[in-house]
């Protein structure tokens, strides 16, 4: 028999393991991503897969002289930032009213928004499009803004509905009665209190646009592609080349991934909505 | 200047109506105690005069201005909240000076008001600090010298100190007291302690299920309660409420038979009551004297005594089943199953009819109200 100190031990060294495995496994894709690319076109279509090799910056020389990467990165970077600015623009009020006046409807509009996000979008892809030539957003930086805040905006307003209802309601009220009128509420006590739980939506809105790749290839051909649609752009005409695809797909996910190991913390209180306080 | 008065206010939430038509007048300077069991309606009132719930029907009016429909903000009231809801990621210090910063009153001028405020609540030291770092007592006073800053026409209080413990809660009762008469504030406070009722209030309000049961003094109420809701809610331990027949009425009072035994003519006049009518005694804990069982005709049991020190509670079982409670002296002694007598005193006793309105009783000259 296991004392009850042998047990927790025991327990403790399960779950840590199973977290290393899960952990690896989701991490190996990646890491061979970036090993690819710094192979040569042979090493990267070596059977068995070698893991030692000759390290080379071919490929990188390679996407230097064949794209602009910064024309693609500067797309990324203004969609991204870009949607996320609008979609808190339009998610903070909404949330505050959502969760400090509760109607009977509440609780339903906030499904329904989420259930948005259940549809594929490919089924809204011609109407989307249409609406798009029609108003001259094809292939614009502004209309990727638009069309990714909208795919964003119902996790963000759930994300930031999650964090207000954590706020005792007396404090909006303490400050209502204090004389701040609804602006001054918000600005000078909501988000200052909230703002943890803010930051972590603005991470996730930031991470889900940089990697949106269906509206970005299916909306934009050149002055508004983003990376997503660079790292598109080395799969197909010419065959596959493995190591330049690995670059490419690593400087696309490069800014992102050091973002997000920047501000890991912020993170993982985001996704997991408010459960660790 | 800061009268307030309510007309038939009324509020419902969808459909169930909570608040059912209350009037009421607050003169300036006055300490006003709403006072209920829980559910009530007594926080939904208090928040309907801040302006933070809309009023369903009726009229508040604060000196000569409506504010039935007024924004919080503008109504000059200062609420403090049971959970204090102070700005967590603010100092104390701003926590105190948010309304005249928002007010935009001069920089100096806030300055001063907050360490003043700060000096009357001892809270000098502290300025600096953010509420996590303060303990309950301490956010109180903070939550205090919050409304205190801003000199507001009428303070409210939604039950102040029920998150305190009991000694504390002993000491910031007399620091309300002391506040009350050196800012000559009016002041509306909700409890449910009838203990913090008694002991601040100018003026007590019972309110039950969205009425007001009555309104007086904290002893107009304990001696003299319009219905037997205030009588039981006023006062610890608990009037005992002996239920009752009335045997005769006439110039001279009431006869009543009670259930339990005993016989007693009581000096209540009533020209409603007839013989034979259901009625209820009611005597408080204090107006009873336990006697050897041969020394009255009201025969009972004794069951638990409790000694507090300076009184003893005796709980005494009655011939029929019903108990009650008696106040007796620190010194008192008895067996657990002892028999014994009581001793009411009938100058102090209460009638009730059947549905629960006092039958009055014959006010001597000094505590008429
Ligand atoms: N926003 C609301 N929506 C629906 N019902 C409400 C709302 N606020 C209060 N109530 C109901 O109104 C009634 C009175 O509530 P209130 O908070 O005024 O009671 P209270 O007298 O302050 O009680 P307590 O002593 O427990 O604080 C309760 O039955 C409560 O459920
Ligand atoms: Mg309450």
């Amino acid at each position: 028999m296991l004392t009850l100190k042998q047990g927790r031990q025991l327990q403790t060294v399960l779950l840590g393991t199973l977290a290393w495995l899960v952990a690896l496994t989701i991490f190996f894709p990646i890491f061979w991503m970036i090993l690819t690319s710094f192979k040569t076109e042979i090493d990267a279509f070596a059977t068995p897969p070698q893991l030692f090799f000759t390290p080379t910056l071919e490929n990188y020389l390679h996407i230097d002289a064949r794209s602009d990467y910064f024309h693609f990165a500067w797309n990324s970077v203004v969609v991204s930032f870009g949607s996320t600015l609008l979609g808190m623009l339009l998610a903070v009020p909404a949330a505050y009213s959502m969760a400090f006046f509760e109607t009977k409807r509440t609780k339903s509009t906030l499904l329904w928004m989420l259930s948005t996000k259940m549809l594929p979008p490919v089924g809204v892809l011609v109407p989307i499009y249409l609406i798009f030539k029609d108003f001259g957003l094809l292939d614009t930086k502004f209309g990727l803004v638009l069309i990714y805040t909208l795919i964003n905006l119902p996790i963000m307003v759930w994300m930031v509905y999650t964090y207000f209802k954590e706020i005792p309601k007396d404090i909006l009220e303490a400050a209502r009665l204090d004389g701040a009128t609804a602006l001054q509420e918000i600005y000078r006590v909501l988000l200052p209190i909230s703002k943890g739980g803010l930051a972590s939506t603005v991470l996730l809105s930031l991470i889900l646009s940089w990697n949106e790749a269906f509206w970005s290839l299916n909306l934009t051909a050149s002055s508004a592609a983003p990376l997503t649609a660079l790292v598109a752009s080395y799969s197909s005409p010419e065959g596959l080349f493995w190591a330049k695809l690995s670059a490419v797909s690593t400087l696309a996910c490069a800014p992102i991934l050091i973002f997000g190991w920047l501000s890991q913390k912020q993170l993982v209180r985001g996704l997991s909505f408010g459960a660790v306080k | 200047m800061s009268d307030l008065t309510i007309r038939n206010l009324k509020k419902s939430f969808e459909d169930i109506h909570i608040i059912k038509g209350i009037d009421l007048d607050i003169k300036d300077h006055e300490f006003v105690v709403f006072v209920g069991p829980s559910g009530c309606g007594k926080s939904t009132l208090l928040r309907l005069i801040a302006g933070l719930e809309e009023v369903t029907s009726g009229s508040i009016q604060l000196d000569e201005r409506d504010i039935t429909d007024v924004a919080p903000a503008k109504r000059d009231l200062a609420m403090v909240f049971q959970s204090y809801a102070l700005y967590p990621h603010m100092t104390v210090r701003k926590n105190m000076s948010f309304a005249l910063d928002l007010a935009g009153i001069d920089k100096a001028e806030i300055q001063r008001k907050v360490e003043d405020a700060a000096k009357v609540l001892e809270l000098g030291p502290l300025l600096e600090r953010k509420p996590k770092a303060l303990s309950g007592g301490q956010r109180q006073r903070v939550a205090i010298g919050r409304s205190i800053v801003r000199n507001p026409k009428i303070f409210l209080f939604d039950e102040p100190l029920s998150n305190l413990d009991a000694a504390l809660r002993v000491l910031m009762r007399l620091e309300l007291a002391r506040l009350h008469k050196e800012l000559n504030a009016t002041m509306i406070y909700v409890t449910h302690d009838q203990v913090e009722a008694m002991t601040l209030a100018d003026k007590v309000v019972v309110l039950n299920a969205g009425r007001v049961e009555q309104v007086g003094s904290p002893l107009e109420l304990y001696h003299h309660p319009v219905n037997q809701f205030v009588a039981g809610f006023i006062g610890t331990p608990k009037m005992a409420f002996l239920k009752g027949t009335v045997k005769a009425v006439s110039n001279a009072g009431v006869t009543v038979a009670l259930d339990c035994g005993p016989h007693y003519q009581l000096p209540h006049q009533s020209t409603s009551l007839k013989p034979g009518d259901d009625i209820t005694f009611g005597i408080r804990p204090e107006n009873i004297e336990v006697v050897a069982a041969d020394q009255s005709p009201f025969k009972v049991r004794l069951d638990v005594t409790e000694h507090l020190g300076a009184d003893t509670y005796c709980y005494i079982k009655l011939a029929n089943g019903e108990m009650m409670t008696v106040r007796a002296p620190g010194d008192f002694m008895a067996d657990y199953g002892q028999n014994a007598g009581l001793l009411p005193d009938l100058s102090q006793a209460h009638l009730f009819d059947a549905s629960g309105k006092t039958i009055p009783r014959p006010r001597p000259p000094a505590q008429a109200a």
